[in-house]
């Protein structure tokens, strides 16, 4: 279902948590939210659920303004960062539960409750554990059972808050893709909050950053990497170097040497460089490019990264270079973005 | 010389003796004092009352538990229990809900209220109940007026039970539901169950471990309650006397045997509230720790 979140803003005690959010969630698809540590993810989460109700604005699922609606006739899914599994009951019992609580007109027969919970259970590939209890389950079989027992309900969305947050990073890979096939398999509107960008970019339709409860960007993976519109997703998403430069006469300049980039349609004045370790080719020459010495170099897997000092910026970047180019300790390298942005401050 | 023996015999093992572990007199003498204590403050004392009680065979035992009055003190303080229990599970469990899951304004002084009961001595707590309720109070001459006996009579022995016996189940439950915080139960509104059902089939399950030790806890001093009970109850032989108080009176006659064999009752009933309490310990402790666990 589509969800639609318009000027959101919650306040705790004053605090605003989230200040003037707007969101659109188109039906089927497959969101994340990502953002630094108090960035107010799970409090957008939780008000989409209607755990909170928000200070102003509203939410719409579908066309229907869900903020009159209470958390159970929203029918939403939604599976905790610590899963929040029900100890005392079996597995089935626990993906069972949003079932067999039904009122009596609304409730499947049993054999239809057990049925579905079993078949759910197939799809987490939890078959044959259904009588364990969670206690007895590993990490990443308690986060599959929570999603079992959020789906169970056919939620109009499913909200997930960190769902691989306390999975170690091989078994955070391999849940990851399989909620992505989950997610195509069954079509279901779902939202989940990560602050690990890999995450996010890998597995989501569209990711939302955000950063001190605003959204700083909404965009396809590829449109959040290749153009970030401000300076913090720009350094949250991915490796980047900063460096301060001029604007003069369509050109950059750092201190008195130009440095071979055209940035036509600029205004003069000073600004921030913004540009990526892979987004830079090497030069040879002494004019147009950056030039500076090599301060340490890293192996990391298939390329060798280059910490260079620029002795006219007064400031350090990392660029990264095919592993053959073998570099020595205070050489001189000299490069240029190839791709970069520009922010005034 | 002895102890130099010992060392010698041990010297390996002392070599290797982990540093908290102390030398075996140390810990003998140690165990030692502590059975003495036990033997002289617990165990002596409880076999005095039963011999007591027993001096003149059991047949002398069940005749004086049947005397008409000692019956009535037993019946009344079953009666006060029946009542006072269930009542304070019912506070208990939803005092420790509020404070637990709820953020209001005054928590901290309503979880410092819940103690209240057990920082003021029993006889203040009886007291409370006689301003309140005395012919000289503020709605001493109304209730009067309207021939409702509350001092002196089973209603006020109920109040000053619930009142000390308050704290029992809240203390055992609010460090229990705080520590499981609320995810469970946003669980399970989040899957459309109503609030009752979240209680019954989320919450309950949850607490019934810590729930049922504050209940056996409660009980037991509901039937014990000495000093509050005293104040309000009159001493209305037959009538308002429950078996503390029996006992009290029994032995203030010198009738010892009838004093003890009451006292035996109450011995008992600490018995096996504790031998309950060590079951419940030993049977579920796995679960109440994973239950804190999580
Ligand atoms: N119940 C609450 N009472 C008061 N402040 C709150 C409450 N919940 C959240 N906040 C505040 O709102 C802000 C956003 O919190 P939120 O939990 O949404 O962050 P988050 O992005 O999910 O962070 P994390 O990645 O650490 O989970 C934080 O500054 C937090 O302190
Ligand atoms: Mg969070």
């Amino acid at each position: 279902m589509e969800v639609r979140v318009q000027n959101i803003r919650k306040e705790f005690s004053r605090f605003p948590a989230l200040n003037d959010v707007s969101l659109d969630i188109r039906s089927g698809e497959l969101i994340a939210l990502l953002g630094p540590s108090g960035s107010g993810k799970t409090t957008l989460l939780r008000l989409i659920a209607g755990l909170e109700s928000p200070t102003e604005g509203t939410v719409y699922f579908g066309n229907e303004d869900a903020s009159r609606k209470t958390v159970q006739q929203r029918n939403i899914g939604f599976v905790f960062q610590h899963y929040a599994l029900f100890r005392h009951m079996t597995v089935l019992d626990n993906v069972s539960f949003g079932l067999t609580i039904r009122p009596a007109g609304r409730r499947p027969s049993k054999d239809e409750i057990r049925k579905r919970a079993l078949e759910l259970l197939d799809l987490v590939q939890l078959s044959g554990l259904e009588k364990r209890y969670p206690a007895q389950l590993s990490g990443g079989q308690r986060q599959r059972v929570a999603l079992a027992r959020a789906m169970a309900v056919e939620p109009n969305v499913l909200l997930l808050d960190e769902p691989f947050g306390a999975l170690d990073a091989q078994v955070r890979k391999e849940l990851r893709r399989w909620l992505r096939e989950i997610h195509d398999r069954t079509g279901h509107t779902t939202v989940f909050v990560t602050h690990d960008q890999d995450e996010a970019l890998e597995l989501a339709d569209r990711v939302v950053v955000m950063s001190k409860g605003k959204i700083e960007q909404i965009g396809t993976p590829d449109e959040i990497y290749d153009t970030p519109n401000s300076p913090f997703v720009f350094g949250f998403i991915g490796e980047s170097n900063i460096l301060r430069v001029r604007v003069e006469n369509g050109q950059l300049w750092i201190k008195e040497h130009s440095i071979g980039v055209s940035a036509l349609g600029e205004a003069d004045g000073p600004a921030q460089l913004y540009f990526r370790p892979h987004d830079i080719e090497l030069l040879d020459g002494n004019g147009g490019c950056i030039a500076g010495l090599v301060a340490m170099t890293r192996r990391v897997a298939g390329t060798r990264h280059v910490e260079l000092d620029i002795g006219a910026a007064n400031s350090k970047v990392e660029i990264e270079l095919p592993p053959e180019k073998v570099t020595s300790d205070h050489s001189r390298i000299a490069f240029r973005p190839t791709r970069w942005k520009l922010f005034r401050d | 010389m002895a102890h130099d023996a010992t060392t010698t015999g041990t010297g390996n093992t002392e070599l290797v003796r982990v540093a908290t572990s102390e030398s075996r007199f140390a810990r003998y003498g140690l165990i030692g004092i502590a059975l003495c204590f036990v033997a002289l403050f617990l165990v002596l004392p409880l076999a005095a009352v039963f011999t007591e009680a027993m001096r003149n065979g059991p047949g002398e035992f069940f005749t004086v538990l049947s005397d008409p009055e000692t019956f009535a003190a037993i019946e009344l303080t079953l009666l006060v229990a029946v009542i006072a229990v269930p009542l304070n599970l019912v506070f208990g469990v939803a005092a420790a809900w509020a404070i637990a899951k709820f953020e209001f304004k005054g928590k901290a002084f309503l979880t410092t209220l819940i103690d209240l009961p057990f920082s003021v001595s029993p006889v203040i707590s009886g007291l409370v109940f006689v301003l309140l309720f005395g012919s000289h109070s503020l709605l001493g001459p109304w209730l009067q007026s309207h021939g409702i006996q509350i001092l002196f009579a089973v209603p006020g022995i109920v109040l000053a039970t619930v009142f000390v016996t308050f704290p029992f189940v809240a203390r055992e439950l609010i460090p229990l539901m705080q520590e499981q915080g609320t995810s469970d139960e946003e669980a399970a509104l989040s899957l459309g169950a109503s609030g009752w059902q979240t209680f019954w089939y989320v919450t309950l399950p949850n607490i019934k471990w810590g729930l049922l030790y504050g209940v056996l806890l409660c009980n037991a001093r509901a039937m014990g309650e000495f000093g509050a009970v005293s104040v309000v109850s009159g001493h209305i032989r037959g009538l308002t006397n429950t078996m503390p108080l029996q006992v009290e009176i029994l032995y203030n006659e010198y009738n010892f045997v009838a004093a003890f064999a009451v006292a035996t009752l109450l011995a008992l009933l600490a018995l096996l509230t504790l031998v309950l309490k060590s079951l419940l310990e030993m049977k579920y402790s796995a679960q109440i720790a994973a239950s804190r666990r999580h």
